[in-house]
């Protein structure tokens, strides 16, 4: 039976079984590359994407579980790249090989949409459940921080 | 410039460390290639369109040490063009014109500082002459700016991309010839250059292996043996065919024949190899499986009965004498105080975030493949020899990796992928599962090392005795688990013994980031550091005065190795540089000044290995359930004159010391043959909030640049385990931490 599911904003159609993981729906149906594979059980966070704003493991989450709310995946972040999180990124040369960061993104963005000024150890919290292999954490805390303010700022 | 062994045997030696940087001589000489390696032209890695914007061609493979940035920035300063106008293109395996295409060994700076940078020289002087001839004025009175060159005494200038048509048509100069730019002139080397995917990273576009999408493309999985070289006998691929999605299935003989040493790249492990229009369909009807296994010989090995057997060889006669000086026995047993210990460290796995998979295509007798390999001309040799095919129908696109700390370096994947795709004769991506990935991969090899030293009544080192016990055939140790019998302290000590016994391993293993250094030099540091406590002495105070001990005459030869660890370059190992790192960290972390709390220390390590030197230092704190945690770490790094690309050396130091922070915990173990780990769970990666604030130094002296994939990471984990000694007087002689009672916060 087709599902509706809502993506950054547009509606599509898949017809796939309801209990498939949002995850490959998104990369291998829709053609949403941005979110990754990391461990298919919820402990690396590199498939984290944002469900009605929480940040939450698409590797875990079943299709058929999310059709009636707002699924917002790295691309659908911003047009080109302005949104604070992935500017602030940018500017600090965060990536190393790169594959976690999408995920360290839409976890970063669900913090400060709750937490707009976190501390250090609020942003540990929130991004515990992300790993990365290449040790790009220092940056991620200082993109944060960045982040943080530049939104501050703009408002 | 011709790039054959020899010459980069001699750029090692410019870099001031000799031959080696802990390469594979067999990889290195695959990645070499046959017959004569090639001249490098600027024709081959520059392109500038008609509007000025220049394409530089990135040779090596990414995997997050930005070498898509580092090798362009060479070639960009010395053709003179802005950073700006830039755009860099990933080349295809094609070592005829791009010359070595190997990123490992922390090689690439070393092996492309020198020729990148005369590629740009030779590019400029071809716009050079072309404006020139056109003008119809000496070259010489031509000099170039930002992308232009300029006459002058006749006002006269024109764009790169004006010259760029005229240009390509002359014949390129001799690289040896060019003259280099003064480095104080410098505009991109030195200034932090963002990465060139970070922009296509942060707003997800399809980067990497995994993302590959060719049209008709069907997707894959295989379900390998549980035992490595085990074979199927029996599956019920009839009823897997019949699921949902499923196209293809079948069983893979495999290639690997089981013994004592498993050859680098030993081939296709045999599995089922399920094909279905998307991966998760695939996925679904592996978990209905029915494969009746034959397991083979590797059913009865463990880890268990690894450790027993090493402890038998400890206690035995070594079966090798790797390198021996000086009247070991002698100075023993007339030392004032002798310290004896035995070391353990486990298996790890390498665990890249993104997990191992390619995409191939097989047409028309042909195959093309977008890999993530770091040793690509390795793989293409593997899947002509294992397809039945000529090299040279194979074309081979170099697709990002997420991560390969080594792990790249073997091809596997990409033989599984290709062999699929001609048997379905259709495009076809192969990917691991976490659980295929850690359960599959080429481990970095444990070991146990009994050590005994000894100290006279000044409290100065006086022996160094060790038995390596490893794996192996008893003639060549498996990949990835071997050292150098010329790695610190050796050369060192007035006297000196390295043994070394090996017992059989049916297992699949391979360099890890550092290889043979990510390990040993835990066992080394740690040992000094009991030996400078028994001597009462500081151990930044011991160490200093050993390395001002070098022993003469002092030489290693290829030999002087246990595996394929080729010995270090450490018969040049600099003392004064290795000292330099010491007293920089000394200096910037306030050793001298540290405080003496209770379950509170700081631990000291320094390394040298890949050419670069690192000193690194830890402070930590123990709390009664001996939960550590890591409060600050300093490092200080010394890979010579120039650094390429500061913000992303910084990176890979903080990364360097995150990863080795890691191994600390990590642990493969094997029961009745099978692999007991299978995900993070149970083979942890740090996570943020166990991330401590690092500070990264540089110490510039007056040697080429060097790499910094690696010797960043080994002086992390006895910097740790000398710290957590500092706090509670606990000495950890087993990895990983857990199995010393220890345990992160």
């Amino acid at each position: 039976m087709p599902l509706k599911l809502t993506i950054n904003n547009v509606v599509k159609t898949v017809d796939v079984a309801p209990d498939t993981p949002l995850l490959w729906v998104l990369r291998d149906v829709l053609d949403y590359k941005g979110t990754k594979f990391g461990c298919g059980m919820g402990l690396c966070g590199a498939c984290t994407v944002l469900v009605g704003g929480r940040a939450v493991r698409s590797c875990m989450t079943r299709v058929g579980a999310v059709t009636d709310e707002a699924i917002t995946t790295i691309e659908g972040l911003s047009p080109d790249g302005q949104h604070p999180v992935q500017v602030a990124w940018e500017a600090l040369d965060v990536p190393q090989c790169g594959y976690c960061q999408a995920g360290q993104i839409m976890s970063a963005v669900a913090l400060l949409a709750h937490t707009p000024h976190p501390t250090d150890a609020e942003i540990d919290a929130a991004m515990s459940g992300n790993l990365c292999r290449c040790g790009t954490y220092p940056r991620i805390r200082q993109a944060i921080h960045e982040a943080a303010e530049a939104a501050a700022s703009t408002k | 410039m011709r790039i054959d062994r020899r010459s980069f045997l001699q750029l090692g030696a410019l870099a001031g460390g000799g031959l080696a940087l802990n390469l594979y001589s067999s990889s290195l000489a695959v990645a070499q290639g046959p017959g004569a390696p090639p001249d490098l032209t600027p024709q081959a890695f520059i392109k500038i369109a008609p509007d000025g914007i220049v394409t530089i061609m990135a040779r090596a493979s990414e995997t997050g040490q930005g070498m898509r940035n580092m090798l362009p920035m060479l070639i960009a300063e010395e053709l003179d063009v802005d950073w700006k106008d830039v755009r860099v293109q990933q080349a295809d395996l094609n070592e005829k014109i791009y010359g070595i295409q190997f990123s490992g060994g922390s090689a690439n700076t070393p092996m492309g500082w020198e020729p990148m940078r005369r590629v740009g020289a030779a590019g400029r002087l071809l716009l050079l002459t072309a404006a020139a001839q056109t003008w119809g004025v000496p070259a010489a009175e031509c000099t170039t700016n930002s992308g232009r060159v300029l006459h002058a005494a006749s006002g006269r200038s024109a764009g790169y991309g004006e010259l760029a048509a005229k240009a390509a048509a002359l014949p390129a100069p001799a690289l040896s010839s060019m003259k280099l730019k003064d480095p104080k002139d410098y505009r991109i080397i030195g200034h932090s250059q963002a990465g060139v995917d970070t922009h296509g990273i942060v707003t997800g576009k399809p980067l990497f292996g995994i993302d590959v999408q060719v049209p008709g493309m069907l997707y894959a999985c295989i379900q390998k043996s549980p035992v490595f070289a085990g074979k199927v006998k029996t599956a019920n691929l009839d009823a897997i065919k019949t699921l949902p999605g499923v196209r293809h299935a079948m069983v893979i003989d495999g290639g690997i024949t089981p013994a004592a040493l498993t050859p680098w790249e030993p081939g296709m492990e045999a599995g089922i190899a399920i094909v279905a229009d998307t991966w998760w369909q695939a996925q679904q009807a592996r978990k209905q499986l029915k494969v009746d296994w034959e397991l083979g010989p590797a059913v009865s090995q463990s880890s268990e009965g690894f450790v027993k057997r090493a402890e038998e060889l400890l206690n035995a006669e070594p079966a090798t004498t790797v390198r021996k000086y000086g009247d070991v026995e002698g100075a023993l047993k007339s030392s004032a105080k002798t310290v004896e210990a035995t070391y353990h460290f486990p298996f790890i796995a390498h665990a890249t975030m993104e997990p191992q998979g390619c995409t191939a295509h097989w047409k028309d007798g042909k195959l093309e493949m977008w890999t993530t390999s770091t040793l690509p001309i390795d793989g293409r040799g593997l899947v002509a020899r294992t397809l039945g095919i000529k090299e040279s129908d194979i074309t081979t696109h170099m697709v990002r990796g997420g991560g390969s700390f080594g792990r790249r370096l073997q091809n596997d994947y990409a033989v599984e992928a290709a062999w699929i795709s001609k048997q379905i004769g259709a495009p076809v991506k192969l990917l691991w599962s976490r659980e295929d990935d850690i359960g599959h991969d080429p481990f970095r090899p444990g070991a146990t090392i009994g050590l005994k030293g000894g100290v006279d009544a000044q409290g100065k080192l006086t022996a160094w005795r060790h038995h390596f016990v490893t794996f192996g055939d008893g003639k060549h140790a498996t990949s990835g688990g071997g050292i150098g019998a010329d790695s610190y302290p050796a050369g060192f000590p007035p006297s000196y013994a390295l043994y070394t016994s090996m017992q059989p391993l049916t297992q699949r293993t391979g360099a890890l980031r550092a290889p043979g250094d990510n390990a040993y030099c835990w066992v080394a540091q740690s040992f000094l550091d009991e030996m400078a406590h028994a001597a009462g002495r500081d151990p930044l105070e011991f160490q200093l005065e050993l390395l001002s001990n070098k022993q003469s005459p002092w030489a290693s030869s290829q030999g002087d190795a246990v595996g394929d660890h080729e010995p270090t370059g450490q018969s040049v190992l600099i003392p004064e540089r290795f000292k330099g790192v010491l007293e920089l960290v000394a200096e910037k972390s306030g050793w001298a000044k540290r405080s003496k709390t209770p379950g509170r220390g700081m631990g000291m390590a320094a390394w040298f290995c890949h050419l670069g030197y690192f000193a690194e230092v830890a402070e930590v704190s123990v709390d009664a359930n001996n939960k550590v945690t890591v409060h600050r770490v300093w490092a200080a790094g010394d890979v010579g004159s120039q650094i390429i690309n500061p913000q992303a050396a910084e990176s890979m130091g903080f990364g360097g010391v995150i990863d080795g922070m890691s191994a600390l915990a990590q642990e493969i173990t094997i029961s009745e043959g099978r692999v007991e780990q299978s995900n993070f769970h149970n083979h942890p990666l740090l996570r943020m909030r166990q991330v401590p604030p690092i500070e990264v130094y540089w110490k510039r002296t007056d040697y080429a640049p060097t790499g910094l994939g690696e010797p960043t990471l080994p002086p992390i984990l006895p910097a740790v385990t000398n710290a957590i000694f500092a706090a509670t007087g606990k000495r950890i002689r087993t990895l990983p931490l857990q199995k010393s009672g220890f345990n992160w916060a």
